[in-house]
C-alpha cells in the first residue's frame, strides 16, 4: 500500500495551492470556497484558513452533497440507495468566484454533478476546480485549475485521500483492486 | 446517528466512482409505522434534514427521481397530505399525475383491485393512496409491483404524518427519546393517533393519550402509552402537545354532549398549557376546529409549530419517495 503523500507533503501542496488561488483571482473578493461532500468539506476549510493568512480576508465555506445528483442513481436495479447528506451553502453564488473543492479527480462525473447542483444555487461568476489529486482516466471533458498532485494509475488501482478530521491522519495512498471493475 | 460518521468499506477508494454509504428501507412499500424498524425510521429523518435543504434554494428541484413515474391515488378528500405529496415527487423531479376517486372509473363501480391493476399496466414505479377503508394500502401492496406509499388509510395509518411530527420535534428538541409527549383529542377515529403512538414509543418518548372515555379505544395501552381522561395530568410536564381533530362527520354516535362543553373540558387553551414544560411544541395534524380542540390564542401563538408541521411535511415524504424509488426493484427480484 505506497504511500505517494504524506502530511507534509499534502500541506505543501495546500499552502501552494492556496497562493496560486490568490495570484489567479488576484486577492480573495467576492471567492468563496465549496467542498464536495464527504472529503472535499475538510480540505475546503483548511484552504480557507490558508487564505485568511495570506490575504488576511475570510472568504465563505459552503459543503455540497452530490448524491441526488449523480447521474448512476437510478440505474442499479438491485440495491440500497446512497445516504444523502446535507448540502450547506450559507451565503449567495451569483456574481461570486466559486472554488470547488474535492479530493480525487478521476471520471469527472462528480464534478458534472456538482456544476450542476451549483448552478441550482445561481449564477456564479466562474467556478474553479480544486483537487488534491488528478489520477487521469476522465469520461467527460473537465479539467482541474489546481492540482496537489498528478497521479498517473490504472484502473484496476484506488486511489484515497484520507484526512485527519475524517481518517485520523494526512496521507494519500495507492493500492490495488484486486482486478475487479470498481465502478 | 450521524450520517458523517457512517462507516464506509475500510481503504474504499474515494474517487468520483467508488462505493459509496448506502442505506435503505427494507421494503418496497410504506403501508404502516408498525413494520418499520427504529432504524428504518432514523434513515427517513436523517434523510429528510438532507431534503428540508433542497426547499429553500432559488430553483427548488433536484434530479433525483427523473423518469420516474408517481401516481397519487386518493380514495378520499385531502388538501394538505396530496398537496404535500405533489410538491415533494416534484422537487425530486419525478412525473406525477393525480386520480381523485370522485372523477374516476370508482364512480362506474370498478372495484380497487381494477382501478389499480389498470393503473399499474402503465408501469408508474410509486402509488400513493389515500382510501377510506382500513387495510386498503396493504391489500394494494400485495398486488401490486410498484411501491405503495400509505397516505392514510381509514381508522388504520397515517405514516408520513407520524414521521413528520418526529422529524418536526427532533428539529426542535433534538432527539425524541426520553420526551413526554401529550396527545389529545378523538383518539378512537384516528389514524394519526395510531401511527404516532407506534413511531413515539419505538423511538423511546414517554406517551400520553387524553380524551373522554367515550373516545377512548381500547388496547393501546400495549405500545406502553398511558391513557388518561385528565387532561391536567397529560399536559403536566410535557414536552410536545398534539392536539388531534374532534373528527365532525364521525360524530353522530352522542360520544360528547355538544362542541362547547368538550372544549371547556378537553380543549387546549395557553392556561393548560401552562403545566407543561416552557419550550413546550403545540402541535396539530390539521385540519383544525378552533374552538373545539385547540384555541385559536394557542393555535396561531409562538408555542405553535403547525406550520412547520406542514413545511417539513414535504421535506419528510421526499424522503420516502427517494429511499422507496430505489429499493423497489430490490424487493421484487428477490
Amino acid at each position: 500500500m505506497p504511500v505517494v503523500m504524506d502530511a507534509d507533503r499534502m500541506a505543501r501542496s495546500l499552502a501552494r495551492i492556496a497562493h496560486e488561488i490568490v495570484e489567479r483571482n488576484r486577492g480573495v473578493d467576492r471567492l468563496a470556497l465549496v467542498g464536495v461532500r464527504t472529503r472535499g468539506v475538510p480540505i475546503a476549510v483548511r484552504l480557507a484558513a490558508q487564505l485568511k493568512e495570506i490575504t488576511g480576508q475570510d472568504v465563505p465555506v459552503g459543503a455540497l452533497d452530490i448524491t441526488l445528483y449523480r447521474d448512476d442513481l437510478m440505474h442499479h436495479a438491485v440495491g440500497p440507495q446512497p445516504l444523502v447528506r446535507s448540502t450547506e451553502i450559507p451565503f449567495s453564488i451569483d456574481d461570486r468566484v466559486i472554488l470547488l473543492v474535492d479530493d480525487v479527480l478521476y471520471t469527472g462525473r462528480t464534478v458534472r454533478a456538482a456544476l450542476d447542483e451549483l448552478i441550482d444555487f445561481g449564477r456564479p461568476r466562474a467556478i474553479q476546480l480544486v483537487v488534491i489529486v488528478d489520477r487521469g482516466h476522465r469520461e467527460l471533458p473537465i479539467k482541474a485549475d489546481y492540482v496537489g498532485k498528478n497521479l498517473p494509475t490504472s484502473h484496476a488501482e484506488s486511489v484515497s485521500v484520507r484526512l485527519a478530521e475524517t481518517d485520523g491522519c494526512d496521507e494519500v495512498v495507492i493500492e490495488k483492486t484486486s482486478g475487479e471493475d470498481e465502478a | 446517528m450521524s450520517p458523517e460518521t457512517t462507516p464506509t468499506t475500510t481503504g474504499a477508494p474515494q474517487a468520483d466512482d467508488s462505493p459509496i454509504p448506502t442505506s435503505r428501507l427494507r421494503r418496497k412499500d410504506l403501508v404502516g409505522i408498525a413494520e418499520l424498524t427504529a432504524e428504518e425510521i432514523s434513515l427517513i429523518l436523517d434523510t429528510a434534514v438532507a431534503m428540508k435543504e433542497i426547499s429553500s434554494r432559488p430553483i427548488k428541484k433536484v434530479p433525483a427521481l427523473r423518469g420516474k413515474t408517481v401516481v397519487n391515488l386518493f380514495f378520499e378528500a385531502s388538501t394538505r397530505t396530496r398537496t404535500s405529496f405533489e410538491i415533494a415527487e416534484k422537487r425530486l423531479s419525478a412525473d406525477t399525475l393525480n386520480i381523485a376517486a370522485s372523477t374516476s372509473s370508482v364512480v362506474k363501480g370498478e372495484t380497487l383491485a381494477d382501478t389499480v391493476h389498470n393503473i399499474e399496466a402503465m408501469s408508474p414505479d410509486l402509488l400513493v393512496v389515500r382510501h377510506s377503508s382500513s387495510g386498503a394500502c396493504h391489500f394494494l401492496s400485495r398486488i401490486c409491483r410498484a411501491g405503495v406509499i400509505n397516505a392514510g388509510d381509514g381508522m388504520h395509518e397515517h405514516p408520513t404524518q407520524a414521521l413528520l411530527d418526529a422529524f418536526t420535534i427532533r428539529e426542535r428538541k433534538q432527539r425524541i427519546a426520553g420526551l413526554k409527549v401529550a396527545i389529545c383529542g378523538d383518539l378512537l377515529h384516528s389514524r394519526v393517533l395510531r401511527s404516532n403512538v407506534l413511531l413515539l414509543t419505538k423511538m423511546g418518548a414517554d406517551v400520553w393519550l387524553c380524551g373522554p372515555p367515550t373516545l377512548m379505544p381500547v388496547g393501546f395501552e400495549r405500545t406502553g402509552a398511558h391513557m388518561t381522561s385528565s387532561i391536567d395530568e397529560a399536559v403536566e410536564g410535557a414536552d410536545a402537545v398534539m392536539m388531534l381533530r374532534i373528527q365532525l362527520e364521525r360524530m353522530l354516535g352522542g360520544f360528547f354532549p355538544t362542541l362547547r362543553e368538550y372544549f371547556n373540558v378537553f380543549g387546549m387553551t395557553p392556561e393548560r398549557v401552562r403545566r407543561a414544560k416552557p419550550d413546550v411544541l403545540v402541535m396539530h395534524p390539521g385540519p383544525m376546529n378552533r374552538g373545539v380542540e385547540i384555541s385559536s390564542e394557542l393555535a396561531d401563538g409562538p408555542s405553535s409549530v403547525i406550520l412547520d408541521q406542514v413545511a417539513n411535511g414535504v421535506a419528510v415524504r421526499m424522503a420516502i419517495l427517494y429511499l422507496l424509488a430505489g429499493g423497489a426493484e430490490h424487493e421484487a427480484a428477490a
